[in-house]
């Protein structure tokens, strides 16, 4: 499959021969199991594995609260706590989905970030990038509707805020809300629909993810360095790389452990942690929440949404120039969808040639002025909005837009790149002395 | 790299979760026996919490998610099999138009509980259902507000029931024709519930102190069962998964330095 020399696989006994004439998928576990890996990939590649490890779990741990759920609005928070307290190991199973869930995202921020960073989004791995956005944005819509299937009080005005979002399109919005909805607000249509949806995209994702892994086979990891493996030779390619098994499995294996133990403590020991107490409120249509909180992995998109009011003057500028058509509340939806589509496109934004951010003097800066900005947004979103915080929002948000579209386009034609090293095995001695032969 | 990211990330994790929760009212913490990851439940607690939930808090609150026969299971009350049975015969249904399915017409009243019942709902006086209601209230969240003390602490929702029970002032006043008593630990600062506990208003059989501080962490703590009656088994379960993982871990540790050594140029003594 990859493009960097290497052995394929032989079917040697007569068996693997029939087989393999057949249906070549022994061929193709071998080659995709095998594949030449940059030996140099430090601990930042490690997130796959973690974002697999959570796909398996939500759909193994999903399949079997399904048996038990009931998606009916008088039924539906009464079948979880029947999950919770009669079902055999049915709290466990409940706790390892929901707070596999923030694994998820923590795992896929970490993941994104990484990208960012050694520029991994960079040609030729734009449909990487773009299927792993694709991805991302599912995710999102699969965390959102599998958080109103208990229908809590979080779950139900959640939903209604959310799809409210849709209701800010001008002229189509309501009618497009109210086909969402499957009728004028958030009831028993909206809980079936969720429910289906969370249950099918979830298999989407998967294929998706072998489309992504598909992609990167075929032009072969990104790494630190951000240098291309040497595809001359085999024996060239082999010094730049070792075969995925057994090192890069026991490597991710061991990484995974880790992160589990963390997360096993958590279920274990605090399984409420990143929940709201006031999703163990059944939902209630005649009573609003003091405040509407989504999940903390949806809060810096969330703060960007809340971020442009109608006192701010682009907000203003933008209504005047449309006639009031985008007010300020589809002013922020725009802004909202694209704070995502700038990541999207990020691989059309960087101008510059070089991959990794480690030998962009000046990009690193920016980057990790990025990365507080994620974090300070992510605070920000669960914030009130009144005082300080819509500022500091606003801020946050306006930094997010000005790296994609300003500050990548234009660091690409002023920067100067540090030199790069020759070979992927240049760099790898250069951290290990000892393996330079 | 990594280092960063995933600290910012956990500060983030700490910081929103804690800002999430934070609502009005002044509540201290208790030292809950079931606090931290070796917390268990005070089982002789339980009992007394569920006689003062019996006597006093059933009169208006319900409790319908509960089953009854749970009180007999490992990790909660344990009463004997007879007891439960007993308990459930003789427990009062308040509101009768709220459990129609335990509903005799013959009788024309409702039928006596049995244990495979769940405790009733009661609506009769538009009080919350306490099922769920230690999980479903936010305590407190130090240090800092990051929420992090729910792991030696607790999830803070059994601290809020103290801290409305006995956070009468004896302050009452008159609007469109309810009556609101003062609380310091409600968030508007004006509760609709009569002061329910006064101290000595129930008479414990193992003879424990029937202060109100008393009464009120006991029953605290039996809503926390109430809510999170799979607590000791959980905690348990992630203590095998988490000594589990560790030996795993190291092994893999141990496996993944042998097997790159030869390529790091590195000696190793495995």
């Amino acid at each position: 499959m990859s493009g960097i020399p290497h052995d394929h696989y032989e079917p040697k006994t007569g068996i693997e021969k029939a087989i393999n004439s057949r249906l070549p998928i022994i061929g193709l576990i071998y080659d995709t199991l095998m594949i030449p890996t940059p030996k140099n990939l430090n601990w930042m590649w490690i997130w796959g594995i973690v974002l697999a490890f959570c796909l398996g779990l939500q759909i193994v741990t999903g399949i079997v609260l399904v048996m038990h759920y009931t998606p009916q609005v008088d039924l539906a928070f009464a079948s979880v706590e029947h999950i919770m307290r009669d079902v055999n190991g049915g709290h466990m199973l409940r706790y390892l989905h929901a707070n596999g869930a923030s694994l998820f995202f923590f795992a896929v921020y970490l993941h994104i970030f990484r990208g960012l960073y050694y520029g991994s989004y960079k040609t030729p791995r734009e449909i990487t990038w773009i299927i792993g956005m694709i991805i991302y944005l599912l995710m999102m819509a699969t965390g959102f509707m599998g958080y109103v299937l208990p229908w809590g009080q979080m779950s139900f005005w959640g939903a209604t805020v959310i799809t409210g979002l849709f209701g800010a399109i001008p002229f189509i919005g309501e009618p497009i809300q109210t086909w969402l909805l499957g009728g004028p607000a958030v009831d028993n249509a909206t809980l079936n629909r969720f429910f289906s949806l969370h249950y099918l995209l979830p298999f989407v994702i998967a294929g998706l993810v072998i489309v992504h892994i598909w992609a990167f086979h075929h032009t072969g990891n990104n790494n630190p360095a951000g240098i291309d493996v040497r595809k001359g030779s085999k024996a060239e390619a082999e010094k730049d790389t070792l075969p995925f098994w057994p090192y890069f499995v026991i490597k991710d294996l061991f990484a995974l452990g880790i992160v589990l133990i963390g997360f096993f403590a958590v279920v274990g020991f605090m399984p409420n942690f990143l929940g709201h107490p006031d999703n163990y409120i059944e939902a209630n249509p005649l009573s609003t929440p003091a405040h509407i909180v989504p999940e903390w992995y949806f809060l810096p998109f969330y703060a960007i949404l809340r971020a442009f009011t109608a006192d701010v003057w682009a907000v203003q500028a933008v209504s005047f120039l449309t006639g009031g058509i985008v007010d300020a509340k589809f002013f922020g939806v725009l802004a909202m969808f694209g704070a995502i589509i700038a990541m999207a496109l990020v691989p059309w934004l960087d101008t510059s040639s070089v991959r990794s951010g480690k030998y962009r003097p000046s990009f690193k800066w920016w980057f990790w002025l990025l990365a507080v900005d994620f974090v300070v947004l992510m605070w920000v979103g669960a914030m009130p909005t009144d005082g300080i915080y819509p500022y500091i929002s606003l801020i946050g948000a306006t930094y997010w837009f000005a790296y994609f579209f300003v500050i990548l386009p234009l660091l690409g034609v002023i920067e100067k790149p540090a030199p790069l090293p020759a070979t992927i095995e240049e760099d790898f001695a250069s951290h290990y002395p000892g393996a330079a032969e | 790299m990594i280092k960063q990211l995933t600290l910012s990330a956990l500060t983030v994790l700490g910081l929103t979760a804690g800002a999430m929760a934070s609502e009005g009212g002044s509540t201290h913490d208790v030292d809950f026996s079931f606090e931290g990851p070796f917390g268990k439940y005070d089982q002789m607690q339980l009992q007394r919490g569920l006689q003062v939930y019996t006597e006093v808090c059933s009169a208006c609150h319900g409790m319908k998610f509960v089953p009854i026969r749970t009180l007999a299971d490992e990790g909660g009350p344990q009463l004997p099999a007879e007891q439960v049975r007993a308990y459930a015969a003789q427990f009062a249904v308040n509101d009768e138009a709220s459990n129609m399915h335990l509903f005799d017409y013959d009788e024309g009243a409702a039928r006596p509980l049995t244990e495979n019942d769940h405790f009733p709902a009661n609506n009769s006086q538009n009080a919350p259902d306490l099922s769920l209601m230690a999980k479903a209230r936010a305590g407190f969240h130090g240090p800092y507000g990051t929420g992090i003390n729910q792991f030696v602490k607790g999830i803070g929702g059994p601290e809020h029931i103290v801290a409305i029970l006995t956070g009468y002032t004896g302050e009452e006043k008159t609007e469109a024709g309810t009556t609101y008593y003062e609380n310091t630990a409600f968030s508007t600062g004006w509760i609709a519930m009569a002061p329910p506990l006064y101290g000595e208003d129930v008479e414990y059989a193992d003879g424990h102190s029937n202060e109100i501080h008393h009464e009120a962490e006991d029953v605290a703590a039996f809503l926390m069962w109430a809510a999170e009656p799979k607590m000791m088994a959980r905690k348990k379960a992630g203590f095998v998964a988490v000594a589990f993982l560790v030996v795993l871990t190291s092994l893999l540790f141990l496996t993944n330095k042998k097997l790159w050594a030869p390529h790091k140029g590195k000696k190793t003594t495995l």
